[in-house]
């Protein structure tokens, strides 16, 4: 089924397996974008910056200079403090949706590989229903109704990650249930609470978190999407995906207006593909990790 | 066979019913009442009361969802209060555009990805395999709108091969029709080769230790035959997983692609429903899509049974 676009089993081991794998210097220039993006989102407001607002009509689509290092676009704007505040606004949605799916996702995948029965049909039931949708449909629709705004578009984008986030819980949920440590706990009279708590979770943690890494990258694609429709967060605010949908308007005349989000959102959500799938190499039980 | 497809229908139908309801609910417990956006913000109350009587809006939520139900179950999925065209004319006119792009995205994806995907799987580990199998993993970070750009810019502003935005019937002139098609169905395309080369890459490496193909090369038969014949047959069920896989997304990134393109299939419908507040062709376009996945899901699990993964490797 079609989950938020994410891929769980496509790769088999090609290497000899045992093989120690090394994380390599993509994986490490990838951690270095990722930690370089988020600090300059982070510290947007304390940085030299020309306001990502402040409109120049002398100076439309400005070419690079000192003043403006990567020129203006079509209503005079700085290109790069509107590159590095609508970088706030792509992770900002990126990085707490998935916290949404990973918090409530996690928690209904754990409770229902841990306790089976009635409750796990439920859950996975309900989950179909929500996988019935396409997401970006879904995520469409849902905007239409509720009204834009960056809360609502969190909040969806969240929701729509849950049922991901339960498969994969639950399905790591389902082995750890019975391995023995699991098994010693509960003969040593451990409540259901102990054993979910400090038993399962920190096994269940480490594919979770690389799941949240390619979560994170998918749905900046999903925000960049929306907000290229004109239906993401509203217009006075920029996220990567409107700054885009407005280049597009003037590929003729100024390309780069358009490509200079698109690269920037490119290398962001790459970085945290690999990120996330080197962890889940190293986390997925199925090619002898563990 | 016939015991597990039963169930399966005998489980669709619950996820149909959720769906609708869930569809119903989205369209009516949310703010925004139809009798404001047809009337406007400047309507009377006594006007707005009116027309929510007419409507049936001021009945309970469940009746209003149980008659809207009727309605769809007799193939009545309403009418637009914009255009006055039902929702069924609306999609059925849509459709096609959509299914025909859908089709040729798929067939271009599989032209990209299945030959590179043998090629890759044949040399294993060769700075050829590397640098494909990377690059499919690039292309799997590149937004379906950005690889739109992209092809706009090189081969419509650039190069002036094609025409950026457009569509003319297949019926009115056919030669026209393909020309405005291939960009769209490209940038579907190059969303959609990374995840087939990645899944029939390490199924063919699995393929070919296999004895039987080392019984083939043995006859000396040809490396060609080989590979297409003796080897990609068994990894057609992987290609039919794949694809279903792919639909929620191909329908998510048709939507985008329809708008970038400005193709008038279903996506464009829904879209421009949604920027004129055209709530009923909006509520019925979102079910029957979101049904259309459902039963499209419940195909390719039927044709996964059928053929059954098990016999594949014989070690699975």
């Amino acid at each position: 089924m079609a989950t938020l676009e994410l891929g769980i089993d496509e790769q088999v081991a090609a290497g000899p397996a045992g093989r120690t794998r090394r994380l390599g210097p993509l994986f490490w220039a990838a951690v270095g974008w990722t930690v370089f993006i988020l600090a300059a989102a982070a510290l947007a407001s304390l940085l030299p910056l020309p306001s990502p607002t402040d409109m120049d009509m002398l100076e439309r689509r400005a070419p690079m200079s000192l003043q403006h290092w990567l020129g203006t676009d079509g209503l005079g704007r700085d290109e790069l403090a509107r590159l590095i505040h609508g970088a706030r606004i792509s992770l900002t949605v990126g990085l707490c949706a998935p916290v949404i799916g990973v918090a409530i996702g996690g928690a209904l995948g754990m409770l229902a590989g841990y306790f089976r029965g009635r409750f796990e049909t439920l859950v996975v039931g309900s989950m179909d229903v929500l996988l019935a949708f396409p997401p970006l449909i879904l995520a469409l629709a849902v905007t239409a109704y509720l009204g834009q705004s960056l809360l609502n578009l969190t909040c969806i984008l969240g929701v729509l990650g849950i049922p991901a986030f339960m498969r994969v819980a639950r399905a790591a949920t389902l082995t750890l249930s019975r391995r023995e440590f699991v098994i010693a706990a509960q003969a040593l009279g451990a409540t259901h609470v102990r054993i979910l708590l400090r038993e399962l979770l920190p096994n269940v943690f480490l594919p979770l978190l690389a799941f949240f890494l390619l979560g994170v990258a998918v749905t900046i694609v999903v925000e960049g999407a929306l907000s290229f429709l004109g239906l993401g967060v509203p217009p006075p605010i920029s996220s990567w995906g409107s700054m885009i949908g407005e280049g597009r308007e003037s590929l003729e005349i100024a390309p780069r207006l358009a490509f200079i989000p698109a690269i920037a959102m490119f290398l962001t959500v790459l970085s945290f593909n690999l990120i996330g799938d080197t962890l889940r190499a190293l986390t997925d039980p199925r090619q002898g990790a563990l | 066979m016939l015991g597990f497809v039963a169930r399966r229908l005998l489980y669709l139908v619950p996820v149909l019913v959720a769906v609708s309801l869930l569809t119903f609910l989205i369209a009516s417990l949310l703010p925004g009442d139809l009798a404001y956006v047809i009337l406007g913000d400047q309507a009377t109350p006594e006007k707005v009361a009116a027309l929510r009587h007419d409507l049936g809006l001021d009945q309970p939520v469940w009746w209003r969802y149980l008659s809207w139900l009727g309605h769809v179950l007799e193939g009545d999925f309403g009418r637009s209060f914009r255009t006055g065209q039902t929702v069924l004319q609306a999609v059925a006119e849509r459709l096609p555009v959509s299914l025909e792009l859908m089709f040729f995205a798929e067939i271009a994806g599989l032209a990209i990805g299945v030959p590179v995907a043998i090629a890759c799987a044949v040399r294993s580990g060769s700075a050829f395999d590397r640098f494909m199998t990377g690059s499919a993993f690039g292309m799997l970070s590149v937004p379906t709108f950005l690889s739109a750009i992209l092809l706009i810019y090189l081969f419509a502003v650039e190069l002036r091969w094609l025409p950026a935005t457009g569509y003319v019937p297949f019926a009115e002139d056919p030669v026209a029709n393909l020309r405005f098609m291939v960009l769209p169905a490209l940038t579907l395309a190059l969303a959609e080769w990374p995840g087939i080369m990645r899944v029939l890459r390490s199924d063919m490496i699995a393929t070919l230790q296999e004895d039987y193909i080392a019984l083939a090369k043995a006859k000396g038969l040809k490396a060609s035959r080989i590979l297409f014949v003796h080897a990609l047959k068994p990894s057609s069920l992987t290609l039919i997983t794949v694809t279903g896989i792919n639909i929620g997304r191909l329908i998510g990134g048709a939507l985008i692609v329809e708008t970038i393109f400005a193709l008038p299939g279903i996506g464009r419908l829904l879209v421009g429903a949604i920027y004129t507040r055209d709530l009923i062709i909006l509520q019925g376009v979102v079910l029957f899509v979101a049904g259309g996945f459902v039963v499209m899901n419940f195909v390719v699990d039927m044709l996964y049974a059928v053929l059954d993964p098990r016999i594949r490797h014989g070690h699975a």
